[in-house]
């Protein structure tokens, strides 16, 4: 038996060593002998999504919130645009339901003793480093939530407008919130963000009388990439446009 | 830069795989990405080299296959290939169209020892 290769013939006729040439990045040209038959490697299939984890633990709290009776909805925008005041003013006018909120953010838990404030109970996910939630950090955060029948839980995500897109909490809805002081081209410049949304929140619209920004272009950015969502113009200083926004909730 | 947390999740695929299927280390891994995913490939190298360091995946590399964009076009009432989610539907030119395929990012196969 051949003790290189393990074919079980006294003799045979391939050959164990190759010779070989690589052009290396510079165009020289190295050629080398190796002596053994490079070994096979071994091939698996896999098939398998590089989030697949993720949205297993997302799945899993989907299940934990339907069991309660908790409506989630997930918050995303850049930063700045307005997302906790709006969820200040939200919170104050859903008085009559259960609710709770996920306050994400780098560091810090400014935000969640913003939504303190209001006797809503939140619980701050500091992500460190991390640019966005994920199905596991909000996974760990409901058990510490008075999950309730008919309750809303609100998760403020991280601000930033590219990799929360990516990430599945098991949320029941995503809201994208876009302030009037940003660019009308934010949808374009940011399309896959905008792609997820079940709904767009324009924020800050009692600014317009000072700003030249053209809402309509705005709205007409963010139909070009998610066709079909409702736009709802909002101020969360003043309240204007917050019946829409409200009654959607509710729906 | 949510590509780390994309790392980990193929070096966890990895981990999970290596005791599964009995290998220590993993010389390549096939991922297929879609061109209307949210990720950039130079990225994903980057975390993965150090997401994989004292992992079966350290020193594997990262092959990609790209898939193209596709979406249906409402005014055409036909299938085109997109590069981006704010294309315009190259037969037409309108912007009436939506994604249908080109959004996976997926491990399709390893290669081991």
């Amino acid at each position: 038996m051949c003790a290189t290769c393990g074919c079980s013939g006294e003799e045979h006729d391939h050959e164990h060593g190759h010779e070989h040439e690589h052009v290396m990045a510079d165009g020289r040209v190295v050629r080398h002998t190796h002596h053994e038959a490079p070994r096979e490697a071994r091939r698996i299939k896999v098939e398998e999504d590089i989030l697949a984890r993720n949205d297993a633990l997302a799945a899993l709290n989907r299940k934990v919130l339907a069991q309660a009776g908790t409506f989630a909805v997930n918050l995303m925008s850049s930063p700045g645009s307005g997302k906790t005041t709006l969820l200040v003013r939200t919170l104050r006018s859903l008085g009559d339901r259960p609710l709770a909120v996920i306050e994400g953010d780098q560091q810090t838990d400014l935000d969640a003793e913003r939504i303190r404030a209001t006797g809503v109970k939140a619980v701050q996910l500091n992500t460190g480093k991390g640019c966005h939630l994920d199905a596991g950090m909000v996974g760990s955060a409901l058990p510490k939530l008075p999950l309730a029948q008919g309750g809303l839980l609100f998760i403020e995500n991280v601000g930033n407008l590219v990799c929360p897109a990516s990430f599945d909490l098991g949320e029941n809805r995503k809201v994208v919130v876009v302030s009037v002081t940003e660019g009308e081209d934010k949808p374009l410049k940011y399309p896959d963000m905008f792609a997820v949304a079940d709904l767009v929140l324009v924020n800050k619209v009692d600014l317009l009388p000072h700003l030249e920004f053209n809402v309509a272009l705005l709205e007409e950015n963010v139909r070009r990439v998610r066709p079909g969502a409702p736009i709802f113009r909002v101020s969360a200083k003043t309240g204007e446009g917050f019946e829409s926004w409200l009654m959607w909730l509710r729906g | 830069m949510h590509e780390v947390a994309l790392a980990q999740g193929i070096v966890d695929i990895v981990m999970d795989r290596s005791e599964r299927d009995g290998f220590k280390r993993a010389k390549v891994v096939h991922v297929e990405l879609g061109d209307l995913s949210n990720v950039m490939p130079e990225a994903l190298v980057f975390g993965f080299e150090s997401a994989a360091r004292g992992t079966p995946a350290e020193g594997a590399r990262l092959d990609f296959t790209h898939r193209p964009g596709t979406g249906w076009c409402v005014d055409c009432a036909a299938e085109v290939k997109v590069q981006t989610r704010i294309a315009l539907c190259p037969r037409c030119g309108g912007v009436k169209w939506v994604v249908t395929g080109g959004e996976q990012m997926r491990i399709t196969e390893l290669e081991v020892d």
